[in-house]
Formats: structure tokens, C-alpha cells, sequence
């Protein structure tokens, strides 16, 4: 659905040059939830613009649904646009207009006729669970309400692929999970590719299947969102993954611990997928002669399944503990000791 | 009563004098707001990052359009005699100010239009352009209507400048409640006269301001 060929942006400033996007090639297959994560300035707000042509490249090729983005021009560029939605971090809805009049924008622009118009606006009002408040204006909507708005605009002339510019990041956690949830029922509902920016795990975690990790306008790692959990290669992957499975304070908590602890390990186990629904500690506790205590641990959901860290002190024989080590390990659960005071 | 207070106004002269300064205020205002906002979008579209972004052009415009709000405009009435000469055929009558007023004003509102389009977040005028909007698209669905409100202000702005600027237009011969008061009032000693001239401007002034004070709170939707 979407290809990126060694796509580079260069930036002409005052002071010389900013390569924003370096040397990016991607692929994104119809129908999947693609995540692009980055912090501030990493260049995946230039890189998601470059996919509707709001910029072009310095070099390479953008394809996107059969077209080169990077060389439309005009009329052909307008018409490809009308096929890609988007939808942004601070809605950017026309505060003149009502709900219904933002959500007809679109099709006034693809020059639908008012009879169509009005039918269409509809069904995406009930889409978006805004019933009742489709002559609002904007100043009178709550935020979650706003990127509804935005979402049934960006879906109005039936788009093959919906950009989100870092949609939820305006947004207080409650109504970011009713959001999410909104993409997801959409991408299944109408098989809609989505291609996300953001820099909040939380989000890919919940609704991605699979994720690039952008870092000075270079992709630095990239795969399926479960995958690039368990075996994050890049320093700054590790450092996005902790930031959803380890609170900031877990680290400091552990330490504290080894005083408390003067034998046995302290271990960190991480469970990916089928592995995080076995009873293994109670294993553990049956089949081997040690003593198993949890410290702290922690599930999450994501789109394909779940992933969960513990962390457990183990007491006993130096071997035995070596051996439920082993088995553990053998459960496809993996395994790191952050304390050895055998 | 009002007789005798006031014992040189001649409420017939007085009226067509008024109704004089409304006509000339009326058209220049008309005129003021389409050839300001035309201005006033060029100077946005062709400013740096934006749609029509051409450095050359920009500079153009923006000198014209600042010699033209430079010029006082007892003066710039002086220098368009022979232009209003040649448009109009003559250099007295309400008529004859018109083109001085116009030439005055919409540059003074295009710099106001321009910073009514500055105000509009970026973002929205990127959805549109995400949407596959034309230019001419944004223009007329994004542009315009989403600074309205400002442009109406601005436009309430202008006007109230246009009636003074008819009154100085008055004294070289425009007709008007400026040319009675200078002619009956001021050069005649006819202190009553350039009283109830001035009061009937004063009017005039807050009526326009209520008009425009009340539209723009109208179409406000923010």
C-alpha cells in the first residue's frame, strides 16, 4: 500500500542544512496499523507529510497507493489527497463551521452534491459516536470530541490509507483509550490502513501491529510491535519499551531491595505472548526446591498479545536456583538476574 | 426653540450634507473592503511559508502598500488631482473624493486583512491542503471565513477613519458635513454650524461602531 524508497528530506535553513529524513525506505502493507515512534524533532512529523505530499523529498520515491507522491503535482495531487485522511494533534478544525458543516468539508472540496453530502455526513456522525451534536461549533466540544470530528472528516471521501499526526498526544489517557479504540474499529471495519506518528508507547503497545523506531531522521529499528518488545535492539528502543513496562521509580524500588535480601537472586523475568498466561511461579514453587517471592510485575495488552515483566527474589540451594533458572528460561519466558548473592 | 439656539443652521443644507458624507463613506467603505481584502490576501499568500510565496512580489506590494498609508492624506488628495481629474472629469463633489478615499484607506485596511490572516492557525490551512483543497478552495472556504470577525473589526476600524477622511476631503471642495462646517461654520463665524456639523459626524461614528461591534460578535463562533 505504502512504499518508501531511500527517501531523504533536506531542510535549507539560515545556518546551513537540516536532513530531517535520512535515507528512509519502508514498507506498508494494506490493511495493518503501522506506529512510527520518536521523540521531538527525530523528523516523523516530515517523514507522515511527505506520505500526502504536504512536503517533498529531497530525494527518492514515495509511493502510496499506486502513486509517486513526491512527483503529483496539481490537479492528480489534489485528487491523491482526497484518497489519504488525516488527522492531527491539535484537530485543525475550521472553528467557523459546525460539526456537520467540518465533516461536509471534504466532500465539498471533492465536489459531491449536496443530496450525497448530507447522507454521507450522517453516517460518519453515527460512525464517530457524535449523534446529537452535530450542530455544535468546535469551541464547544471537548477534546475527545474534536479529534471525533476530525477522524469522521479525515474518513469522509473514503480513504484508503489515515494518517494520524501524533492524534492523541493533546489528549488526557481516558479519552486517548477511546480514540485508540475508535482506530482500531475502523482499521477492522473498513480494512483502512493507518499510519501513525507519536512518541508515546502506550499508544503503538495498544493499537500497532507493527513499529519503526526514528531517531535523527533515520529508522533505526523496525518490526512487529510484539517482536521489537521482547528483543529491543537500539538504546533508544530499550528506552521507549521501559517506559511502558517499568515505571521510572521500579529501578530505584529493586535496588532498595538487595539490602532486604542479603541471599538468593533477584531476577527479572520478561513474557511475551502464550508465555504470559502460564501459571509458571507455581511450576517453579512444585518442581524445584526454592523459595519464590514477587517483588513487583507488570501485564500489558498489546494488539497482539500480551507482554509482562516480574520481578521475583528466589532463596534456596545455589544450584537449585541455577536449575529453575534453566527451566524458566526453557519456557520462553526470558531471563535476567539483576542481583546474584549466591 | 432650536431656532433660536441655533440661528445660522439650515437643517435642509444640513441633510443634504449629511446624507452627502454617508454616500461618500458608504462607497469608500464598499470599495476600501474589497480592494483591501484583495491586497491584504496577496500580502499573506505571497509572505514567507505561505501558499503563493514569492519574495519579489511581496516586496512590491508591500511597498505600495506602505507609501500609500504614508502619505498624509490632506496631501494625497493634492497629488491624485490630476488621476481624479482624468477618472472622474471634475475636482468637485462627493464623486470626486472617492478615488483619494479609496487609495487612502485600503491600504491602511489590506496591512489590517493581512494580520486578520496571520491569525489563522497554520494547521487548519494544512487540513485543507491535506483535504486536496485548491488555493482558490482555501481562499474562499478556509481563508475568508475563518477571519471574518477581524475582518469585519477592521473594516469598522476604517470606516470610522473614512468619515473623518470625507471631512478633510470636504474642505477642498468634496461636499459633505466637513466642507459645510468649513464653509458655513469656520469661515463665516458660524459657530453653531460647525457644532451641530460635528455632532451629526459624532453620530454617524457610533452608529457605524455599533453596526460593526454587533456583527462581529454575530459571526464569532470561537
Amino acid at each position: 500500500m505504502i512504499a518508501l524508497e531511500q527517501v531523504t528530506k533536506i531542510y535549507q535553513a539560515a545556518n546551513g542544512s537540516v536532513t530531517a529524513v535520512d535515507n528512509v525506505s519502508l514498507e506498508i502493507r494494506e490493511g495493518e496499523i503501522f506506529g512510527i515512534i520518536g521523540y521531538s524533532g527525530a523528523g516523523k512529523s516530515t517523514l507522515i507529510r511527505l506520505l500526502n505530499g504536504l512536503e517533498k523529498p529531497t530525494s527518492g520515491r514515495v509511493i502510496v497507493a499506486g502513486r509517486d507522491m513526491a512527483r503529483v503535482k496539481g490537479r492528480e495531487l489534489r485528487k491523491a489527497r482526497q484518497e489519504i485522511g488525516m488527522i492531527f494533534q491539535h484537530f485543525n478544525l475550521l472553528w467557523s463551521r459546525t460539526v456537520r458543516e467540518n465533516i461536509a468539508f471534504p466532500l465539498e472540496i471533492a465536489g459531491v452534491p449536496k443530496e450525497e453530502r448530507n447522507k454521507r455526513v450522517d453516517e460518519l456522525i453515527e460512525l464517530v459516536g457524535l449523534s446529537g451534536r452535530e450542530d455544535a461549533y468546535p469551541s464547544q466540544l471537548s477534546g475527545g470530541q474534536k479529534q471525533r470530528v476530525g477522524i469522521a472528516r479525515a474518513l469522509a471521501n473514503n480513504p484508503k490509507v489515515l494518517l494520524c499526526d501524533e492524534a492523541t498526544s493533546a489528549l488526557d489517557p481516558q479519552t486517548t483509550d477511546a480514540i485508540l479504540d475508535l482506530l482500531v474499529d475502523i482499521n477492522k471495519r473498513l480494512g483502512l490502513t493507518i499510519v501513525l506518528i507519536t512518541h508515546e508507547m502506550h499508544v503503538i503497545r495498544k493499537i500497532c501491529d507493527r513499529v519503526a523506531v526514528m531517531e535523527s531522521g533515520k529508522i533505526v529499528e523496525q518490526g512487529e510491535v510484539l517482536h521489537v518488545f521482547r528483543h529491543p535492539k537500539q538504546p533508544i528502543t530499550r528506552r521507549f519499551v521501559k517506559q511502558l513496562i517499568e515505571p521510572e521509580e521500579t529501578e530505584e524500588a529493586i535496588s532498595h531491595l538487595f539490602g532486604q535480601y542479603p541471599n538468593g537472586v533477584i531476577a527479572q523475568l520478561t513474557f511475551v505472548g502464550a508465555a504470559a498466561g502460564q501459571p509458571l511461579i507455581a511450576q517453579v514453587v512444585r518442581q524445584f526446591d526454592v523459595d519464590v517471592n514477587i517483588l513487583q510485575g507488570k501485564i500489558s495488552q498489546t494488539h497482539q498479545g500480551a507482554y509482562g515483566v516480574l520481578f521475583v527474589h528466589m532463596n534456596g540451594a545455589p544450584d537449585e536456583i541455577g536449575r529453575a533458572l534453566d527451566f524458566i528460561q526453557s519456557q520462553q519466558v526470558a531471563v535476567e538476574v539483576i542481583h546474584d548473592a549466591r | 426653540m432650536l431656532a433660536n439656539l441655533l440661528p445660522n443652521v439650515q437643517w435642509e443644507t444640513m441633510w443634504a450634507a449629511t446624507v452627502e458624507t454617508l454616500y461618500m463613506t458608504g462607497v469608500a467603505v464598499a470599495a476600501t473592503f474589497v480592494l483591501g481584502i484583495i491586497l491584504g490576501l496577496l500580502l499573506f499568500l505571497t509572505s514567507k511559508g505561505n501558499l503563493w510565496e514569492n519574495r519579489a512580489a511581496n516586496a512590491v506590494i508591500a511597498a505600495f502598500v506602505n507609501i500609500f498609508r504614508s502619505i498624509p492624506f490632506i496631501i494625497l488628495i493634492i497629488l491624485l488631482i490630476p488621476f481624479t481629474k482624468w477618472l472622474v472629469g471634475t475636482m468637485l463633489g462627493a464623486n470626486a473624493a472617492l478615488p483619494a478615499l479609496v487609495i487612502g484607506a485600503a491600504p491602511f485596511y489590506a496591512r489590517m486583512v493581512e494580520i486578520a490572516l496571520r491569525e489563522i492557525d497554520k494547521g487548519v490551512i494544512e487540513a485543507a491542503q491535506a483535504m486536496g483543497a485548491s488555493t482558490w478552495t482555501i481562499i474562499w472556504k478556509v481563508l475568508l471565513p475563518e477571519s471574518l470577525p477581524a475582518l469585519v473589526s477592521g473594516i469598522t476600524v476604517t470606516a470610522v477613519s473614512l468619515v473623518s477622511y470625507t471631512a478633510m476631503a470636504g474642505v477642498i471642495g468634496a461636499g459633505g458635513l466637513g466642507n459645510l462646517a468649513y464653509l458655513e461654520g469656520f469661515q463665516r463665524n458660524h459657530n453653531d454650524v460647525t457644532f451641530v456639523a460635528t455632532v451629526l459626524v459624532l453620530i454617524i461614528v457610533f452608529v457605524i461602531q455599533f453596526i460593526g461591534d454587533f456583527v462581529t460578535s454575530k459571526i464569532d463562533k470561537r
